[in-house]
């Protein structure tokens, strides 16, 4: 079909030749060619999705699959427990038919994780200290998260701002946070609120900065340039240009600050500035379990609650990194 | 006509030379008043947050003190000035070296004295520690690095490595430090009669407590080193060599080791002060009678000079290791830009 086409053309053109091209209209010399979409060189964008590659990264990691599999199914345990049957109330004291507190029970059928020192049931216990823990973790990412993107964002984007910023930062940066969150512990009544507070003044720091390197890489790519110049006002460019590029690590900073979380929660209830032991928490259910480590027989009440923590922390970790990985860009070429 | 342009040449490179010196001595002048700054919004911040703290915390006997005698100890402990004039003081008295007295740990002592005393012995199990990580986590990090690059399927190093390094990171050093405490003296026991608690004097109560405190370093030097030589082994340089017919070893010596060491002499200050962190929880918990368990200490105790000072202290520390670190790195590694432009590390 080509080839008659193109003799066509050059009988088109001797015959055109021979009146003299100038006198010719337009559409007599030029005639369109035709689009034939089998000889068109695979020039476009091959169907890349920055979403699917992500996924399709992540999903092809067995081991952090195996690990987001294992943390669905506790999450999934953890708050589904209380609706369960025969569950014991975490703070009643349960005594025997002799009014006696069943003190350091070991786990029996009637007692799953066993009592502990004074009675209480300790598979519920390490249930609900889990869901306090969990609820600590996700308050404190998702405010590290908020408070991040947000400083992150006007100190990448706003150019004025960018030296005060980096120099309040490298102020703030030389701060141990270990020392802030005892400080604010010791000043502040043992309560949720205060470990939150405590543990949410220090981790957005280092948000903010991921997130403001990414927005300096990007801000000033063309289709952001053009938007500028047609007069997109800086707050879309920000929700509907900046923020989708910021996603992959908001979810790693959550990931990653939920452990973290979590084992800073152990770390001031050891100190002795943790939450008080009416509502349990994994910290005072691992604290009071120190107690009774150096006896083989009670050693129980402390391996409960530390398997149930290694679980998250160890989960969340594995598939922070994996995601951190697998959202890089630069792993999607294959 | 060649020397002439041989002497523009070093008069370039001299001239480079100077300028690099004149911003090296920029950058640390900056560096150094940096630090200065955090050091004194950090005592500002210490010393407003403690004064919210419930008076009892200066008083050793307060439940039996009428007000009139709590009135006359806050005047003496110069509490009952106005905040701006409170804070002036203070200052006067860091400049002056004095860090108060203690009121409910010792009574009525000097607690610069505690710390001199308390001092020797966490330095001391802090060094040890920092020394047996990198003893344990380089050749971890390089047969890491090793079994990775290699052909074979099994890649049992980088495996076994990869385990500890992601139990060690996310596992709480608290959790881990407690089995290790409960296990490591079982285990010892079997081999010599071993107390759970430290004793200055045996040797063999310093294992445990200063094997705890190396992990962190220890997995922490064995990723970076196994991620930088894992990177580094296909660039360009690295193959240039291999193609020159520089033998492997030589390769990972002088190639490869010291673009390695760059970050990692600008690590281990911190390392050090992190060591003295984590040793707030070992020294505890084998009531190792230093500085660590003395936080925990007096802030079990509600003693509020005590705290205030050793958190200066840890601060101090903290950003002095900082700073020592940032300035290794400016002098051994000639592409690190002096400018402030670089913005955030």
């Amino acid at each position: 079909m080509r080839k008659r086409k193109n003799q066509q053309l050059a009988e088109d053109l001797a015959a055109a030749a021979a009146r003299g091209y100038a006198e010719l209209a337009e559409a007599e010399l030029f005639s369109p060619a035709e689009y034939l979409p089998d000889e068109t060189e695979p020039l476009s964008y091959a169907g890349y999705s920055y979403w699917r590659s992500s996924l399709r990264i992540f999903a092809k990691n067995k081991i952090s699959m195996f690990f987001t599999a294992l943390i669905a199914l506790t999450l999934l345990f953890t708050f589904a427990q209380p609706f369960l049957p025969n569950q014991k109330d975490p703070i009643k004291i349960y005594n025997d038919e002799t009014g006696i507190q069943i003190r350091n029970a070991v786990p029996s059928s009637d007692f799953i994780f066993g009592t502990n020192a004074i009675g209480q049931d300790l598979w519920s216990r390490t249930w609900s200290g889990t869901r306090t823990s969990l609820f600590i973790g996700f308050v404190v990412a998702v405010v590290e998260a908020l408070i991040g993107v947000l400083i992150g964002v006007l100190w990448g984007y706003m150019r004025k701002l960018d030296f005060l910023f980096t120099e309040l930062y490298n102020m703030f940066d030389n701060i141990p946070q270990t020392l802030v969150l005892i400080l604010i512990s010791y000043v502040l009544h043992p309560s949720l609120r205060t470990i939150i507070i405590a543990l949410c003044l220090t981790g957005w720091l280092t948000t903010a900065r991921y997130v403001r390197n990414q927005v300096i890489v990007i801000r000033d790519r063309d289709y952001n340039l053009a938007s500028r110049c047609l007069g997109t006002p800086a707050r879309r460019i920000i929700l509907h240009n900046l923020l989708p590029y910021l996603v992959s690590i908001i979810t790693m900073r959550m990931a990653m600050a939920i452990p973290y979380a979590i084992s800073n929660e152990v770390f001031v209830t050891y100190i002795g500035l943790g939450l008080p032991l009416q509502i349990p928490s994994l910290g005072n259910l691992i604290v009071s379990g120190i107690d009774k480590m150096m006896d083989p027989n009670l050693r129980y009440q402390l391996i409960f609650p530390t398997a149930v923590l290694s679980v998250v922390t160890i989960s969340f970790y594995v598939i922070g990194n994996a995601f951190a990985d697998a959202s890089d860009p630069k792993n999607h070429v294959v | 006509m060649q020397t002439s342009m041989h002497n523009v040449k070093e008069e370039r490179a001299a001239a480079s030379m100077g300028a690099r010196a004149e911003k090296m001595a920029r950058y640390l002048v900056k560096r150094v008043l940096r630090s200065s700054i955090t050091l004194l919004l950090i005592i500002t911040a210490v010393f407003l947050l403690l004064r919210l703290m419930p008076v009892e915390g200066y008083f050793n006997n307060y439940e039996k003190m009428s007000p009139t005698q709590i009135r006359v100890g806050m005047a003496n402990l110069g509490l009952d000035r106005p905040l701006p004039m409170q804070l002036k003081n203070f200052f006067a008295q860091i400049l002056k070296g004095d860090l108060g007295v203690s009121n409910k740990y010792r009574v009525n002592y000097p607690i610069i004295k505690i710390i001199k005393s308390k001092m020797p012995l966490s330095m001391q199990i802090g060094l040890m520690s920092v020394g047996l990580a990198l003893l344990l986590g380089a050749p971890l990090g390089i047969l890491m690095a090793k079994s990775a690059r290699s052909k074979s399927k099994l890649k049992l190093w980088d495996k076994f490595g990869t385990v500890v390094v992601v139990l060690v990171e996310a596992v709480p050093a608290s959790v881990y430090y407690l089995f290790i405490q409960i296990y490591g003296t079982e285990l010892l026991s079997r081999i010599m009669p071993l107390p759970t608690l430290f004793v200055e004097e045996k040797p063999e109560t310093w294992i445990l407590p200063i094997f705890s405190l190396s992990l962190g370093t220890m997995a922490w030097c064995a990723m970076w080193l196994r991620r930088y030589m894992v990177d580094e082994s296909t660039k360009d340089y690295v193959m240039l060599a291999r193609a020159k017919g520089v033998p492997p070893g030589a390769i990972s010596r002088r190639h490869i080791a010291r673009n390695a060491i760059v970050p990692l002499v600008q690590g281990i200050p911190t390392t050090v002060i992190l060591t003295l962190m984590g040793s707030l929880y070992v020294e505890s918990r084998y009531s190792i009678p230093g500085m660590g368990g003395l936080l925990v200490d007096v802030i079990k105790r509600q003693d509020n000079t005590v705290v205030q000072a050793l958190v200066l202290v840890y601060s101090c520390a903290s950003i002095l290791g900082l700073l020592i670190g940032d300035i290794l790195m400016a002098l051994l590694d000639p592409r690190i830009r002096l400018s402030g432009k670089g913005g955030a590390r």
